[in-house]
């Protein structure tokens, strides 16, 4: 992979790196780290439905998307961070023409969310939480949680545009 | 924009419009404390009319739950009225829709609860 951008840019406080892979397809990656708050939340939210938007998924999309990546940085800052001043989120959002990726990494220990109790048994129907995991596995095309280095985890989302399916 | 929760009294049955996003933060609270408010004061038949409820996060599904638990618990009854197709797709895939009921009609809701 090759960069095509002179250098990595700044906007709103995070890096924008154009790029182009082996194939010639045109690759827009931005990496920025996040407090753990809540407006954190919103505003990692907004950014990738932003990219979204501008890829040319449709409302139902953009809706499935937004929720993925807010459930994504709520677990990454209620679960893996909770709440710690001194732990950053780290977001990447990776836009390609035909696939927008969204991974997203916590400094907490990782947790392997996916050995959690099923939400869907009868006996956890009526839990407050845990329903997380299933939307974003329902709403996304693809869904990975692996370990983060040097510590944490790391959520992978990936939707693929219209075109690309 | 947060959700706005405004209840209005229809008989017995206790009708709650909610307008904008159930999400974690001041959404969910919000909606936990009206529940638990009216249900403190004794109201029993709950009715929650999520028309201009565009967007539940899990905290708001969860939130939901709880409130259904917390009524259900004290002999009471929550309903659901007029789901937008996000909600509803949200209560599938959570598998709610079993839990709740759900009505499109507010007068054949309120006729339920008798």
């Amino acid at each position: 992979m090759r960069r095509v951008g002179a250098q990595a840019e700044a906007r709103e406080g995070a890096a924008s790196i154009s790029s182009v892979d082996s194939g010639g397809v045109e690759i827009r990656t931005i990496e920025h780290s996040f407090d753990s708050t809540l407006d954190s939340v919103d505003a990692v939210e907004e950014m990738v439905l932003k990219e979204a938007r501008h890829m040319g998924f449709d409302e139902d999309d953009q809706h499935k998307i937004g929720i993925s990546v807010r459930e994504c940085m709520v677990n990454a800052v209620v679960h893996g961070n909770r709440y710690n001043a001194r732990k950053k989120v780290h977001v990447a959002i990776v836009r390609s023409p035909e696939t927008l990726e969204v991974r997203v990494g916590d400094e907490g220990d990782f947790f392997d969310m996916t050995q959690l109790p099923d939400p869907l048994a009868d006996e956890n129907l009526l839990r407050h939480s845990g329903r997380g995991l299933l939307l974003m596995q329902a709403f996304m095309d693809e869904f990975q949680v692996r370990p983060r280095q040097p510590g944490g985890t790391e959520v992978r989302l990936v939707k693929h545009t219209a075109k690309a399916n | 924009m947060s959700v706005k929760l405004t209840p209005r009294q229809v008989g017995d049955v206790t009708v709650i419009d909610a307008v904008g996003r159930i999400t974690l933060g001041d959404g969910a609270s919000a909606f936990r404390e009206t529940i638990r408010d009216l249900a403190g004061k004794g109201h029993k038949k709950l009715l929650l009319n999520l028309a201009e409820v565009s967007y539940i996060d899990s905290s708001g599904i969860g939130e939901m739950v709880s409130g259904f638990t917390t009524v259900t618990n004290q002999g009471g009854q929550v309903k659901l009225l007029n789901l937008t197709k996000r909600v509803k797709d949200l209560l599938q895939i959570t598998k709610l829709y079993t839990v709740f009921e759900v009505f499109e009609d507010e007068a054949a809701a309120i006729r339920s609860f008798s």
